[in-house]
């Protein structure tokens, strides 16, 4: 395929937009609460599709919708820009408690009027037995919410929210229309017959799909109708002759096919916008963009019906678009989704069906839009084979050089065959994109289940030292003691019998969540652009997709590897120090001061000793117990805690091109990663693991105790497939080598490897030329992901005391990137240490 | 090639992922002991060919150590993959990596029978026959002209320069290896623009050479000295400004028809 990659200017409009969007702290409203429980009041006993299709339609007839200055592609769900709805059907009681904090929290902060916090509680009233965590938690093993209790886990992202994680057929959209659509689905629904055994469900949800579709159609006529309104008393010509061009727009699509880029575009942002409103399920990747849109810019510019420069700027609206939508989190979760990500991802460049390169004059404006825009949606991706156009990946080097965290890059080479092995057929493999922050999906086929838990690796170490004893519960299957063990292997496989113990439990927990979204938020309007939910006559929900996944990531690799290695190392073969001087050290946090989970642990131990004696613990004896215990510490007994850290500290490391610790790591992963892969979920589709922790290494990181690898209780773990931060000394091509040997094929949820540049490592062509070379250099290794933050030290410090001057500064978190001075300090900090390879 | 492999050296770090010494993502093995005392080194600890304990973050630390040219390869190819993407490869560097002839020939050579891109930062200060035998093996000599005038040279580096602009002639001479001078920019003793342009001038007339790269100096070495116990010979200069650096490159521009960059 030939492309042309000229580079076209930023308009000042892009400008304006922008400023606009962020001229105000994002706000909460009440519109779809109240509209949503309005409905659901009226159509008490109804089946739930038909009850979820009226009320979507009850929200679009009656939201209120707005124009903004300047936008020449519209639909906002909100009055105030960036701002969010809320979803009360999923949860709704975090919020309730978070309306005096949601403002001044320290991540992703949201303004909320008085009148609408008491609008929202009015409506949350009916919601109480109703919501899909309630059903859900009603389904769980008891011992699997005890596990959740005790952090081993957490599988909060779906028990609060929507399920998201899709790219939909938009190319369907815009080639029929809904009114197409609609009519594939009447036809379908005139061969369901009285007689057939799905017959009132498959009915049912064919007759909500077409509610919603309609009501889809007439929410865009809405906007039509305004643009015209607003046409007729604008005085300036230039924007009446855009609003005119609006209206005609949205008269036209998304009912009918685009005829046009314009309508194209403007058809794609109704879909995207729309299902996002239908559910609150974040991660709604635009997916191959610059495939499906390129047949109408190509028809465009053939025809001589549209210039560059505009099809340029239309992709650069879309853009500040995808960053006008916005989702308000619990706090917790907030830390874990830092950065007010919706993680909407859209991927360029890559492989067709028939394994020719498919790069594409698109494939380079998205690139260009993401340098004019500058903010951090969409999560632009790139898809990188051994004949992508060196062209285009200098192209997006460029982009990473502007310090973006954009794009990230993944490797066709690994990510085809890895989904060939989870039974996808090659074409369709061929065809994938990324979903969220890594998760590699078949589009518009797939019901994916990407994000459906953070696994923390470290934990299941502490409760090898107890015994499966967590705050004086016993919560883990009861392993040998440490202190009688003799080999590594005997711990080794203790840690195997944790781990296999609570990756049940967070099956069981997945899977509970996964019952209650298919029975009680069914998406009609979603269903109706997934392959095969029309034949099937199921949502996606209920296993109408063609491909079913549930996948769960794990984090902490490093760390494991590390203090594994470390165990094998020091205390069995060398005998530098024993497991039972090694389990006081991590009570005793190597020495150093001890946080909360640590006192905790000793409150529990309190706790049962006092027990097991016949006497009653109560809080105050507990308390004096805890304080007896540390006091007992000899100074002499710290300081060898401190030397035994100090010989794990000095010990080799993952992440230095080191064989024999890179394969322990390799080893290690495989303790996550293979033992999922027996379970299923219930729409008959096999558990994946993703080997990614979003932002959650931190906040999870402060509920994990010290661990064997040197890391100090409460502090982040290793984010990623990453190497613990600071652990990896000998540079990148180190690092990524090391990375590249853990088996990345067997996470076909995705894996994630981080790396920060110095901005001089990118300097000048030869710079470009380099970076680009790491990247191809590590996926001849067959690694599967990488992304770079491209930011100085300095900077970020500077960002970190003057939050002010850098209200523009995106940095990469893990997956997407975020406005860094909207993180929490923490995670902030957490970003700064991670190894900036510059020299 | 085993006996190559046998050979034994003295080096004081290697360095992987160096993007700025040579084409393309480098190896840099630095080779210990140097002919010359310049007083802006930046690597003190390279002078001496003796193993020497430098203090680092407070701690003692040995700098030097003999290792076999086997040792040395095992690391250099664990990045071949960077290699071959890049047009990288190994970069001999110092001190002076002709004080060592034959390790340097020995590595050069292994290297290149690898098929790995080889380069050497040189002063090119040792018998023309010494540099002859290495240049078949080495694909970009990466040499470094400080002055054209011999007794500033000697005031500041301890040698005069006779012999190395010679050898820069015989080495362009050879056309068996692509030559690119590099120029330290030193405040106080060569950053004059009749200076610069003096040496890009001789440069310009050496057969071959295209590229002249402008270095500015900078001050990374001075907690060196502290470590070595030894003072800091430049005293408080400070690095050129950007603009002067700019103002420098513009000159040999429009003096030579070198391509000139700043920095390596």
């Amino acid at each position: 395929m030939t492309y042309d990659s000229t580079r076209c200017d930023k308009t000042d409009r892009i400008n304006r937009l922008k400023e606009a969007l962020f001229a105000k702290m994002p706000e909460i409203e009440s519109a779809r609460a109240i509209l949503i429980t309005e409905s659901y009041k009226q159509t008490e006993g109804q089946p739930m599709v038909i009850r979820r299709a009226l009320a979507f339609k009850h929200i679009l007839e009656n939201i209120p919708i707005i124009i903004r200055d300047d936008e020449l592609i519209v639909g906002s769900t909100t009055i105030a820009p960036r701002g969010c709805q809320t979803y009360p059907e999923f949860s709704y009681e975090w919020l309730e408690k978070e309306f005096d904090t949601v403002e001044t929290r320290e991540a992703d902060k949201f303004h909320i009027e008085r009148k609408t916090a008491e609008e929202i509680k009015e409506a949350d009233k009916y919601w109480k037995g109703r919501t899909t965590s309630e059903l859900a938690l009603s389904y769980m093993a008891p011992e699997t919410i005890k596990a959740m209790e005790h952090n081993m886990f957490t599988t909060g992202n779906y028990f609060y929210n929507g399920v998201g994680h899709v790219t939909v057929k938009y190319w369907e959209v815009l080639e029929k229309g809904y009114e197409g659509i609609m009519k594939d689905i009447a036809a379908e629904l005139e061969t369901v017959k009285p007689g057939d055994a799905n017959y009132s469900t498959k009915s049912r949800l064919l007759q909500a799909m077409l509610i919603s579709c309609q009501a889809v159609i007439d929410y865009a006529n809405r906007y039509a109708v305004r643009a015209e309104e607003m046409a007729a008393k604008e005085t300036n010509p230039i924007r009446a002759a855009e609003l005119k061009q609006i209206a005609r727009n949205c008269r036209r699509v998304p009912a009918k096919p685009a005829t046009s880029f314009y309508e194209a575009c403007q058809s794609f942002w109704f879909i995207q916008q729309l299902l996002q409103l239908e559910s609150s399920g974040h991660s709604i990747s635009p997916g191959r963009f610059d495939q499906y849109m390129y047949p109408y810019f190509k028809a465009d510019i053939e025809k001589g019906a549209i210039k560059r420069e505009f099809a340029q700027e239309l992709i650069d609206c879309i853009w500040i678009k995808l960053n006008d939508l916005n989702k308000c989190r619990d706090g917790e979760s907030a830390k874990g989704f830092a950065g007010y990500s919706l993680f909407q991802n859209l991927i360029v460049g890559g492989q067709n069906t028939e394994g020719l390169d498919a790069t594409n004059d698109i494939s380079f404006m998205c690139l260009d839009a993401s340098i004019h825009v500058h903010l951090p949606m969409p999560s632009l991706s790139i898809r990188v084979w051994n004949g992508s156009p060196h062209e285009l990946l200098i192209r997006a080097a460029e982009v990473t050089r502007t310090g973006v965290g954009l794009p990230a890059y993944y490797n066709d080479e690994v990510i085809i065959p890895s989904l060939m092995n989870r039974g996808v057929k090659m074409e369709e493999a061929r065809n994938y994109g990324i979903i969220g922050c890594v998760e590699p999906q078949v589009q518009g086929k797939t019901w994916g289940w990407h994000d459906a838990a953070f696994f923390n690796m470290c934990r299941p170490v502490e409760l090898v030292f107890s015994q499966g004893v967590d705050a004086g519960e016993q919560i883990g299957p009861k392993t040998k003691a440490v202190e009688e063990m003799t080999s590594f292997d005997e711990f080794y496989d203790a840690y195997k019998t944790q781990m296999n113990y609570f990756i049940e439990l967070l099956v069981n927990s997945d899977n509970a969540i996964d019952q209650a979204h298919a029975e009680r938020v069914p998406l009609p309007f979603l269903s109706t652009m997934i392959d095969d939910c029309v034949k099937r006559g199921k949502t996606p929900e209920q296993g109408g997709a063609i491909y079913n996944f549930t996948g769960p990531q794990g984090f902490g690799i490093a760390n494991m590897a590390d203090g594994l290695y470390a165990i094998k190392e020091l205390v069995f073969k060398e005998k530098k120090f024993t497991l039972s001087e090694l389990k006081r050290a991590l009570t005793f946090n190597f020495g150093e001061d001890l946080e909360k989970n640590s006192i905790a642990q000793l409150a529990g131990k309190a706790t049962i000793s006092m027990a097991n004696k016949g006497v009653v613990p109560d809080a105050k004896s507990v308390e004096a117990t805890v304080q007896a215990v540390i006091a007992s510490v000899t100074p002499e007994e710290k300081a060898r805690y401190k030397e035994i850290r100090q010989m794990i500290l000095e010990a080799p490391k993952f992440g230095n091109d080191d064989e024999e610790v890179d394969a322990f790591a390799r080893d290690v992963a495989y303790t996550y990663t293979k033992p999922l892969l027996k379970y299923h979920n219930p729409r008959g589709g096999q558990f994946q693991a993703g080997l990614y922790p979003v932002s959650a290494n931190v906040p999870l990181g402060a509920q994990t105790g010290a661990t064997p690898d040197g890391r100090l209780a409460g502090t982040p773990v290793a984010d990623g497939v990453s190497p613990s931060a600071g652990r990896d000394t000998h540079g990148p091509t180190a690092a990524a080598n090391s990375v590249a040997k853990l088996d990345h094929g067997i996470a076909s949820n995705g894996t994630l490897y981080n790396m920060k540049f110095h901005p001089t490592a990118l300097s000048g062509d030869e710079g470009l030329n380099n970076f680009v070379s790491l990247i191809r250099s590590y996926f001849d290794q067959k690694g599967m992901h990488m992304q770079f933050n491209v930011v100085s030290k300095e900077t970020l410090l500077d960002a970190q005391a003057h939050p002010e001057k850098y209200k523009g500064l995106v940095v990469r978190v893990a997956g997407y990137s975020a406005l860094f001075t909207t993180l929490s300090k923490s995670l902030q900090d957490d970003i700064i240490k991670r190894t900036e390879m510059g020299f | 090639m085993d006996d190559l492999l046998k050979i034994k050296g003295r080096i004081f770090d290697i360095q992987r992922y160096s993007i700025h010494d040579g084409p393309g993502i480098r190896t840099i093995v630095f080779l210990k002991g140097c002919v010359m005392r310049c007083r802006w080194c930046c690597n003190p600890e390279s002078q001496s060919y003796e193993i020497e304990t430098m203090m680092v973050d407070g701690k003692p630390k040995t700098i030097g150590r003999d290792v076999t040219v086997e040792e040395v390869m095992k690391t250099v190819r664990r990045d071949s993959h960077y290699y071959w993407r890049s047009g990288g490869g190994l970069t001999l560097s110092g001190g002076e990596s002709l004080c060592q002839p034959e390790f340097a020939y020995a590595l050069l050579a292994t290297a290149k029978a690898a098929g790995i891109n080889t380069a050497m930062e040189s002063m090119g200060c040792a018998k023309f026959e010494v540099i002859e035998k290495i240049l078949p093996v080495l694909d970009t000599y990466l040499m470094d002209i400080k002055h054209t005038d011999p007794n500033k040279h000697k005031e500041f580096c301890g040698r005069d320069n006779i012999l190395m602009l010679e050898n820069a002639r015989k080495i362009a001479e050879s056309g068996m290896t692509k030559l690119v001078i590099r120029v330290p920019v030193i405040p106080t003793f060569n950053d004059s623009v009749e200076e610069i342009v003096s040496i890009a001038e001789f440069a310009d007339k050496l057969k071959g050479v295209e590229k002249i790269h402008l270095l500015p100096y900078h001050r990374l070495g001075q907690d060196k000295y502290d470590g070595l116990n030894r003072s800091y010979p430049m005293g408080d200069i400070l690095p050129p400004e950007n603009d002067h650096m700019e103002m420098l490159k513009k000159a040999v521009e429009n003096s030579t028809s070198l391509n000139c960059q700043i920095g390596g």
